[in-house]
């Protein structure tokens, strides 16, 4: 079936007939009348109900832990601190979203000996009923000694900062400081001579910016139930991007051999990376394992899912760039301070990458550094890193483009980059869709439209983002009847049961209705990634498309020793098989193949040509000049899906990263009082964009296709989360005239910047002019 | 969340006792819409809940023929929305009460749970100020009637004493050629906490071209809902133009005293407290003049 167009495509040429189109999804109904179960519906008999006593204090020293009265109260089972999980040597490993010391992911479960920010979690209970479990809570006694906090990349760095993890030393491009210090790492990626490259240079813009803590905000909180057996098998009923995941965190942090661990997994209400980390489920495990292998079930408030999970980083920006008279960029250079929060992993390494993804720049310098603060461990969020970087790109690039007189789509076309172009770090691009998508938007009618009423302003911005690939297993079972049932263990967190479903029927020539799709546990197949990285649709939808292959492949074999005759003789014709006079539709031809012996395949994959994304988008709003309040009045999206297997969730993935942008543009932040507590811990207060708050969202899919694909699918989950605030920034800057320097854009923050310009001095909004 | 004892009473004598007789450890049920989240966030201690729904004399609705409105403490806002005679002769309260809450927490909440919360930021209580109404509060020391101005005292605090509770508003009747508006400032469009807000009331001559009366009233810029109270005696037999209107922002300003907290800053409160008022203002001169210059929210068009 497939064939070639270039030695490296595997593109298949035949043309598709369910690839494209938009079934029902299969999980639909349930989910829709309310009978999906998510993590806390998990309700086993006798199960006991657990709670998680959580640092008051940013930053203290604990002195000492007293659980003897909880313990003794009538109906708790078990207490639990950082004295009940084995010792954790200082051992890299590859941890959920992040490669790290196992001793960092024990300390961030339970603190040992401090606590490095409000809600860090200090010790747990399980209790016979949830009341008492929160009695036992208000009994546990902590002796703190507060130590002073340090919440932002700036204070940290500060000669003389008090130093948060004791003894980190960080590793500065390959080499070790020599002084400990709250730098946790620091990487470059450069090519040719920076200096060099600015002289050449017409127009240099510089600009700092500075972007709050937000959160992934999924709708459900965290939960999971755990059963520890006396012989030391663990089940865990978990709410998780990735089953597999879990259990090795588990394993790896419990000391529990890997195949010991089942993790079943329930549907998931949201993740965007933030359902990667484990939190919950090694506490759950120890508990039951105390309480004498009862069931232990946690949930999370959403004030505990804001203080204590997630977010991703604040950061601090310099942006630099030149550009010659001809609108060509001569140097980009990127300064990027993330904040990590307690521990290492800021996503700093993947914003280095999409820093300059866009364009085209044989001179380029991207520093990044990854800052300890006392803040929650920050975890991966959608396209991790990218929103950030893309904002203070986007605002440059429009700068630029306005300093020269050019159209700012013009600019990113003139500097776009195509196949064989460098990323900033100098991995050269397969073929991509950048510039499609450019001329896309610049074709919209939204784009061609005038501008009108009072206080508006258009912006655009574009972003890319790497995908990814990974490890993904699954199996197919050949029925009787040619139905077919396929067995995977990737989260669908996106609609990708359907659209692994349709390309397993179209590999098999089946209608999408013929395949059954079921989510197994961590026994049903063999290792999946987790459902991150855009990957899933990608990844295991490729396994789809080999098991198709190879069913079809078997169901051949075995007609022809029907027939007695040879496997070549027989044809693929409209879903059946034929040769010669004999032909059998496809429900016959599986009677036939599974008449002596049922059919199964299984595969793994580890795909290596995932194909870059990219989104180009324009938004209209409107800026009340009383009030500082942006309004989004219009806005487009344009992205290259690769190919869409199902256009109506590739949509859905565009408008939704777009309506998480905006939220971080406008309103979404951790705001802190000076002790470091979390002021704005609900969904009241922590403003993320409502239905009311948005337009319709356009969306456009630009199909180029990805060549390392059989169908030229492409990630689609993340780029679209990149341009919105450097969009939303250039739209208000041509509403207003300022150039917004930080996020949010937040009415306080536009009120203020328009204010001090009435006064004549600059506002806290303000970009200082470099 | 923790246990309290509930009781639903089924007269104001049963309430007042019951209240009385739980001291301070007892607190008034309306709708439950803030004391509910108060309690499961831990925000409140209670040990017992006196329901006040079930009382006749608190769902009344009554109109006195000279004018005005009598309405019982646990009407819920949902029931004022839908009320056809309420919105016909006080159309700018159901700028707070469609306010507050969506569809099913109007269903639940009461105007006088809004009041006794004393929240600065409460969408009702500015509206009710520049309605000028009266709150008629029932004790074990008796009856006893209390200008809405002076109704809240501090965050969360009230003037009412142990055992006592809120039984009704009295609406005075509106003079011809009256108008009345709220309006508040939120960052997002529903969802949302008033950052700042502002009522204003107007009674115009009959040329319609001078104020007879204002009374202008400022939320969440201050320890409790604030009225304005030079505004009444500066603006009354001022022509309506753009400098009163000026004066009437710049009355509001100085009467703010906003904090910064996690919902907006001092800076921008007391800028709100200004446009608010004269959006608010604008709005209230429409609806006394039957015109419409202005949008939903304040501003020309």
């Amino acid at each position: 079936m497939s064939s070639t167009s270039s030695p490296s495509s595997v593109l298949v040429e035949t043309p598709l007939r369910v690839v494209g189109t938009r079934p029902v999804r299969p999980d639909g109904i349930e989910k829709v009348n309310g009978r999906a179960l998510y993590g806390a519906d998990v309700q086993l008999p006798g199960a006991l109900q657990g709670r998680v006593l959580r640092s008051p204090h940013a930053h203290a020293r604990i002195r000492r832990i007293d659980t003897s009265a909880a313990a003794a109260l009538p109906g708790v089972r078990a207490v639990i601190t950082a004295r009940d999980l084995p010792p954790a040597p200082d051992r890299v490993e590859e941890m959920g979203d992040r490669t790290t010391s196992l001793r960092y992911v024990t300390d961030n479960l339970l603190a040992s000996e401090k606590v490095l920010y409000q809600g860090h979690a200090v010790a747990a209970v399980a209790a016979t009923s949830d009341a008492i479990a929160e009695a036992a809570l208000a009994l546990i006694q902590v002796d703190y000694e507060l130590l002073p906090v340090v919440m932002t990349a700036g204070a940290a760095l500060a000669p003389g900062a008090p130093q948060i993890l004791p003894g980190l030393r960080a590793e500065r491009m390959g080499q070790r400081d020599p002084q400990p210090s709250n730098l946790a790492s620091m990487v470059r990626h450069e090519r040719g001579d920076l200096e060099a490259g600015f002289r050449r240079a017409k127009v240099v813009i510089d600009r700092r910016f500075r972007t709050e803590t937000v959160h992934q905000g999924y709708i459900e909180p965290h939960a999971t139930t755990a059963i520890c057996q006396p012989d030391g098998q663990v089940t865990i009923w978990a709410t998780t991007q990735g089953i597999f995941s879990v259990r090795s965190q588990i394993a790896a942090v419990l000391q529990i051999p890997l195949a010991h661990i089942k993790v079943i997994p329930t549907e998931i209400g949201g993740g965007f990376g933030g359902k990667i980390t484990v939190y919950l489920e090694p506490l759950a495990v120890v508990l039951s394992r105390k309480a004498g292998s009862l069931p232990v079930r946690l949930v999370m408030s959403r004030t505990e899912v804001l203080t204590s999970t997630g977010p991703t980083a604040g950061s601090d920006i310099r942006i630099r760039m030149g550009a010659d008279a001809s609108g060509k960029l001569t140097a980009a250079h990127a300064e990027l301070y993330y904040e990590a929060g307690a521990f290492p992993g800021s996503p700093v390494g993947a914003a280095l990458v999409v820093s300059f993804a866009p364009y085209a720049c044989a001179t380029m310098r991207v520093d990044g550094y990854d800052v300890i603060v006392n803040r929650p461990r920050s975890a991966a969020y959608r396209a991790p890193g990218g929103t950030n970087v893309a904002f203070g790109v986007e605002s440059v690039v429009d700068e630029l483009a306005a300093a020269l007189s050019i159209d700012p789509i013009e600019f990113r076309l003139r500097n776009g980059v195509k196949e064989g172009d460098l990323r900033p770090n100098n991995e050269p691009y397969a073929r991509i869709g950048h510039l499609e998508c450019l001329r896309a938007l610049q074709q919209t009618e939204h784009y061609r439209s005038p501008l009108t009423g009072r206080n508006r302003g258009r912006g655009v911005a574009c972003g890319a983002w790497g995908n990814w690939g990974g490890q993904s297993s699954a199996t197919a079972a050949l029925n009787a009847d040619g139905s077919v049932s396929l067995n995977t263990a990737s989260t669908d967190i996106g609609g990708s049961r359907a659209s692994i479903a349709m390309q397993l029927a179209e590999s098999l020539g089946i209608s999408y209705e013929q395949v059954k799709p079921r989510i197994g546990d961590t026994d049903s197949v063999s290792h999946n990634d987790v459902t991150g990285g855009s990957r899933t649709t990608f990844a295991t939808g490729w396994a789809a498309y080999e098991l198709g292959q190879k069913i079809a492949a078997e169901m051949t074999a075995r007609l022809a020793a029907a027939w007695k005759i040879s496997a070549e003789a027989i044809t693929r014709k409209s879903g059946g098989f034929a040769s010669g006079t004999q032909a059998v539709d496809f429900a016959e031809a599986a009677r036939i193949a599974c008449d002596d012996e049922p059919l199964m395949v299984s595969v793994t994959v580890n795909p290596k040509l995932y194909g870059a994304g990219f989104s180009a988008q324009c938004v209209d709003v409107e800026v009340d000049p009383d009030t500082g309040k942006v309004t989004i009045v219009r806005y487009t999206i344009v992205q290259d899906a690769g190919r869409a297997v199902h256009p109506s969730y590739v949509e859905g993935q565009m408008q939704g990263g777009v309506a998480q942008g905006v939220g971080w543009a406008l309103n979404e932040e951790y705001v802190y009082n000076e002790r470091g507590e979390l002021l704005n811990g609900s969904f009241l207060d922590y403003r993320m964009p409502t239905a009311c708050d948005l337009p319709m969202i356009e969306t456009v899919i630009v199909e180029v296709a990805n060549p390392g694909h059989p169908y030229g699918v492409r990630g689609v989950g993340e780029v679209n989360i990149i341009p919105p605030a450097g969009a939303i920034a250039n739209a208000i800057h041509q509403a207003t005239g300022l150039r917004m320097g930080a996020l949010p854009m937040s009415p306080p923050r536009v009120l203020s910047a328009l204010l001090a310009r009435k006064n004549g001095s600059k506002g806290c909004g303000a970009v200082s002019q470099g | 969340m923790q246990a309290f004892d509930y009781l639903p009473a089924v007269s104001v004598d049963e309430a007042v006792a019951a209240l009385a007789a739980g001291g301070a450890g007892a607190r008034a049920l309306g709708g439950g819409t803030d004391l509910i989240a108060q309690i499961k966030e831990g925000r409140r201690s209670v040990a017992r809940i006196v329901d006040l729904k079930r009382i006749p004399a608190l769902a009344e609705i009554k109109f006195p023929p000279e004018g005005g409105a009598w309405i019982g403490a646990a009407v819920t806002c949902r029931t004022l929305n839908q009320h056809v005679e309420f919105k016909r002769r006080f159309p700018g309260m159901h700028d707070s009460t469609h306010l507050i809450g969506g569809v099913q927490i109007q269903g639940r909440a009461t105007i006088g749970g809004n009041l006794c919360n004393a929240s600065p930021a409460a969408d009702g209580i500015p509206n009710l100020i520049a309605h000028r109404v009266r709150v008629h509060v029932a004790g074990p020391a008796g009856a006893r009637v209390v200008p809405v101005e002076a109704f809240c005292v501090g965050p969360g605090r009230t003037v009412l004493a142990t055992g006592e509770l809120v039984v009704a508003f009295e609406f005075p009747a509106s003079p011809v050629r009256f108008g009345a508006a709220y309006l508040r400032f939120t960052p997002r469009n529903e969802m949302d906490i008033a950052v700042a807000g502002a009522a204003a009331a107007v009674e115009l001559d009959d040329a319609g071209q001078n104020f007879k009366s204002v009374r202008l009233a400022l939320g969440a810029v201050g320890p409790t809902p604030l009225l304005v109270e030079s505004a009444g005696p500066r603006l009354a037999g001022q022509p309506v133009n753009d400098a009163s209107l000026e004066l009437a922002g710049s009355l509001a300003r100085a009467v703010a005293k906003p904090i910064t907290d996690m919902r907006g800053t001092i800076e921008q409160r007391q800028h709100l407290a200004g446009v608010l008022t004269v959006r608010a203002l604008r709005l209230a001169l429409d609806r006394a003049r039957g015109t419409r210059t202005v949008d939903a929210l304040g501003r020309p068009l």
